[in-house]
């Protein structure tokens, strides 16, 4: 279960330039519609040799875990390893929601090793994996720590209890800009079309976060959008991208566009955005949408062809990050919602200035003005989704 | 009987090869594209029922980008001509010691990843790169124009990114040309643009074809340029096919796609290559 040599020459190659500049789906993830470039670049990976060695195989996104620049190595997955000896494999092999399950698919088909035993799928598509039964109920004896789930995080529509899935880190979007631009800011859809932004407009690829804060603005609920309200949003995007306002419809790309001057605003994601900000002081900025913005996350899901022993591994792991202190390590680094209580204690220790962030700590003012997308049925899956990728030009 | 069966004990490896990575995806790909959406099955559950409309339902509705994936390819397909062939000249004729050490240069991107180069186009066509304030200050583009998310860019990626296929086929072939018989079309009073037309090019043509060829194919079924270089309005049918696939878990429609883009390219390199007639090719 060895990763494809070149793949993994990128990814370290990418990470060094990068790691400064884009937090987690990093710049595969960011080459968006290139999911199957990457797709075939690792195609070495993920296949074949059943569970190998490793007790735990973890697939997640690019740049989304605490990574030591000099050891090269990812400090609290050691430790994890150390206290519990259980050897972890960590593959940075989740790029794209599609691309990875258009990767896996035809093994859980089958039931066939998928080569991860865990892997962190955001809500939607964590919903998709459960309405195909290709997840597992945890053992909650072995995740005592599951109780440390934020509020807001723990009753989702697609998994009420919390019985196969756990927030990894939160996501919330909104409109980031760059503030020389901008200097009022962007607070709304107004703000965000003005006409220093012509043509210098990237939103994201994710139908979920760009049209959900369209429906916003439009004042729809986004908790109970019907299908009109969502095409006319679609269409809404689709006349500002013909009328040349939008230059993109992209992933965290949109990051790169920024620095590179090429866009000036964009809806973006709360964790790079935060970045962004602080790694060119006071040259960007980001804001919830007055009208609300969009929160997901992504989650822990054990795939149904993992076997007891690596389930229990993985179930040891998951309780692992939900101990308060080990989650606010990571979330020090990936600067994304931590869906854990208790972490925002721990990190006054780590760093009293990201405990205050509203980015990882969001007050409950802030969480009000966050909303959940609905859970799509099948049918609007595939519609809505052939409706957004169409008006982005697909 | 032994010596007779050798050369296709032989070529077994080499069939089984072709067969298992290009038969078989292909019959897999046909079976695809003509299946429907399981009445209230799940995402990507679909079931064979030789429905041959998904080619004029995804054709139709495609044809926006099919239009546009054949007129980037064609208009990359001859600027990269334009600008291989004098090099390829230049390297074969007149290099001299230097030929070698040029050859290794037009192969050296090869040593970096396609997708990084093309994500460094990005960079140097943006705001903030040199080529645009240049360009502004000069006055030769507009304040408001940009570079970066055009279709510009695109083509100009995808001449960038295609230009050694078409090199290295014409380097091979002009260098075969016996210098004796330019000197022999200069004793027949023909100018140097006479020469060329009636001698060098002709004899170069299996390069050209082949550059072409190799161009033009990759380039028509290209998706990276206009995924990192382009806007939605500049999308391929690339572009469309990866939708398709990964986003919309239309697996029919990506299959239909796939063919028809297959057998277009199909009909017009058979044209192309009756028409331009090299039988070294062929």
């Amino acid at each position: 279960m060895t990763t494809d040599n070149s793949h993994e020459e990128i990814q370290s190659g990418l990470k060094d330039i990068i790691s400064a500049k884009v937090s987690r789906r990093g710049v595969f993830a960011g080459i968006g519609g290139l999911g199957a470039a990457a797709f075939l670049a690792s195609c070495g990976s993920g296949g074949g040799s059943g569970s190998g060695g490793e007790a735990l195989r973890w697939g997640n996104w690019p740049l989304y875990l605490d990574f030591d620049e000099k050891t090269k190595k990812y400090p609290t997955l050691e430790a994890f390893i150390k206290k519990t000896g259980i050897e972890t494999k960590y593959f940075e092999d989740y790029n794209d929601n599609d691309e990875f399950f258009g990767k896996v698919q035809a093994q859980l088909k089958l039931k066939k090793d998928i080569g991860y035993d865990i892997v962190t799928p955001t809500d939607w598509m964590a919903a998709r994996w459960i309405r195909l039964g290709y997840t597992q109920k945890f053992d909650g004896a072995n995740i005592p720590n599951a109780s440390n789930i934020l509020d807001t995080l723990a009753s989702p529509s697609f998994d009420p209890k919390r019985e196969q899935t756990l927030p990894w880190q939160g996501i919330m979007s909104g409109f980031g800009w760059n503030t020389a631009k901008n200097p009022k800011g962007i607070h709304t859809l107004d703000d965000l079309f003005a006409p220093q932004n012509k043509g210098k407009i990237v939103v994201l690829s994710e139908l979920r976060d760009t049209i959900g804060v369209i429906l916003l603005a439009q004042g729809v609920d986004v908790t109970k959008v019907t299908e009109d309200q969502y095409m006319n949003a679609v269409d809404f995007m689709a006349k500002q991208i013909s009328d040349g306002w939008i230059r993109g419809v992209k992933g965290n790309e949109y990051a790169e566009d920024l620095t590179s001057g090429d866009a000036t605003a964009v809806i973006g994601w709360s964790g790079d955005m935060f970045i962004l900000a602080s790694e060119n002081e006071g040259k960007f900025d980001f804001a919830i949408p007055e009208s609300g913005g969009t929160i997901s996350s992504d989650n822990f899901v054990i795939p149904y062809t993992v076997g007891a022993d690596a389930k229990a591994n993985a179930e040891k792991m998951i309780n692992y990050y939900y101990d308060p202190a080990v989650a606010a390590e990571v979330a020090a680094y990936v600067n994304y919602v931590c869906p854990v209580k208790g972490a925002q204690a721990e990190m006054e220790k780590i760093d009293p200035d990201l405990a205050a962030s509203e980015y990882i700590f969001p007050t409950e003012k802030t969480m009000a003005k966050l909303n959940v997308f609905r859970a799509l049925t099948t049918d609007e899956e595939t519609s809505w989704t052939e409706a957004f990728q169409k008006a982005a030009g697909n | 009987m032994g010596k007779i069966r050798t050369p296709y004990l032989l070529l077994l490896p080499g069939f089984g090869f072709l067969f298992t990575f290009f038969i078989l995806p292909i019959i897999n790909l046909a079976q695809t594209s003509t299946q429907t959406k399981i009445a209230g099955g799940d995402t990507g559950q679909y079931e064979q029922t030789l429905h041959f409309r998904n080619y004029i339902d995804a054709f139709v509705e495609n044809k926006e980008q099919f239009g546009r994936s054949f007129l980037y390819a064609t208009i990359a397909t001859v600027l990269a001509l334009a600008i291989a062939y004098p090099l390829a000249y230049a390297i074969a004729f007149k290099a001299g010691k230097y030929k070698n050490l040029l050859l290794v240069l037009v192969v050296a991107p090869f040593f970096t990843s396609f997708l990084l180069r093309t994500i460094a186009w990005k960079q140097i066509l943006g705001e903030e790169g040199f080529v645009v304030p240049t360009l502004r200050s000069l006055g030769i583009i507009s304040q408001s124009t940009t570079l970066t998310s055009t279709s510009f860019a695109v083509v100009m990626g995808m001449t960038y990114n295609f230009l050694p296929f078409m090199t290295l086929p014409l380097f091979a072939s002009i260098d075969r040309i016996d210098p004796r018989t330019l000197e022999a079309s200069g004793d027949l009073y023909a100018n140097g643009l006479t020469t060329f037309r009636r001698v060098t090019l002709p004899l170069s043509m299996p390069g050209v074809v082949a550059g072409t060829l190799l161009t033009f194919i990759p380039a028509a079924g290209d998706y990276v340029n206009a995924a990192i270089l382009g806007n939605p309005n500049t999308k391929m049918l690339g572009n469309v096919i990866e939708s398709r696939y990964f986003k919309i878990v239309d697996y029919p429609t990506a299959a239909a796609l796939s063919f028809t883009l297959m057998a277009a390219i199909l009909i017009l390199v058979t044209l192309y290559i009756r028409k331009a007639g090299t039988e070294e090719l062929v």
